[in-house]
């Protein structure tokens, strides 16, 4: 899976969906380091609304963008979570991070 | 009724999907809900990632998954590899201990198959290989009469 990404000012959202496992985190983790490294947001959007299934290379994989956007001085945010993701996502203690978005927040990314 | 199979493949990360989604189809004949049959496939992917990444690091081998279901409605699955082995079971079980971070491993494995099913059971030699053995009780449906 190559994810749609979207670009808006200084703001990176990127559009996962499927599963996400050891296998397809990769290409995940290619596709999303690569534009942050280019456009350097100060702000990453991870949308999670389309995503099926993860285990805990998803968690992998948001614990390593989250310490990548701060080493830019930027900061991640994960939104649009289906409800049978939140056990999973709670279980990662990114809850403590401030990085997941609250169950029935108004989702910063829709604009 | 019981009933079991058993199914061996390589341990090709291409596979995770196959595995867990072959398990669920396996189980879906006891008419489980959608959580347990989520939880399942979390459990699932998670020992079979294990054998991926840990188990047959640098290299390929098989990796064999039985699943048992039982009279009283339980599922017993099994997952087994013939890799590296485990030194320490209750270190590597321990939430966030992880000998693979630059594979951005959280090192949440174990703890999410603790979470997802009923009972985690690991035997492990160093050197000849390790098996998980993941218990899922399923709730139980009103007979149809
Ligand atoms: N099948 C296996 N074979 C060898 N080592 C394993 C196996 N499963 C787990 N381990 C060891 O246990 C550790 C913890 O596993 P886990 O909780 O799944 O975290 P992670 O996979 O993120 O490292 C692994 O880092 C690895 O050292
Ligand atoms: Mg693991």
């Amino acid at each position: 899976m190559i994810p749609k990404t979207k670009l808006d000012g200084n703001e990176l959202t990127v559009y996962l969906s499927g599963d996400i496992d050891h296998h397809t985190a990769r290409k995940i983790r290619e596709v999303t380091d690569a534009l942050i490294q280019e456009k350097k947001p100060s702000r990453l959007f991870l949308n999670f609304a389309a995503v099926n299934f993860m285990d805990s290379s998803g968690i992998g994989l948001i614990m390593g963008r989250y310490r990548m956007m701060l080493l830019f001085g930027g900061s991640v945010r994960v939104v649009s979570i289906p409800e049978n993701l939140r056990r999973i996502m709670e279980l990662s203690g990114l809850g403590g991070l401030n990085v997941l978005e609250r169950s029935g927040e108004l989702s910063e990314s829709v604009k | 009724m019981s009933n079991e199979m058993t199914i061996t493949f390589e341990s090709r990360s291409s596979n995770e999907a196959f595995a867990r989604s072959s398990v669920a189809a396996f189980i879906a004949q006891l008419d489980p809900t959608v959580g347990e049959l989520n939880d399942i496939r979390t459990a699932v992917s998670e020992a079979v990632t294990n054998c991926v990444v840990h188990a047959y690091k640098d290299t390929i081998g098989k990796i064999t998954i039985n699943v048992r279901l039982t009279d009283n409605n339980s599922a017993i699955i099994k997952i087994k590899d013939k890799g590296c082995g485990i030194e320490d079971i209750e270190k590597a079980m321990e939430p966030l201990y992880t000998t693979a971070p630059e594979e951005e491993r959280a090192g949440l494995g174990f703890a999410v198959m603790q979470s997802f099913s009923d009972d985690v059971r690991v035997r492990s030699t160093p050197g000849k290989g390790t098996s998980i053995t993941l218990t899922k009780k399923l709730r139980l449906r009103v007979a149809n009469v």
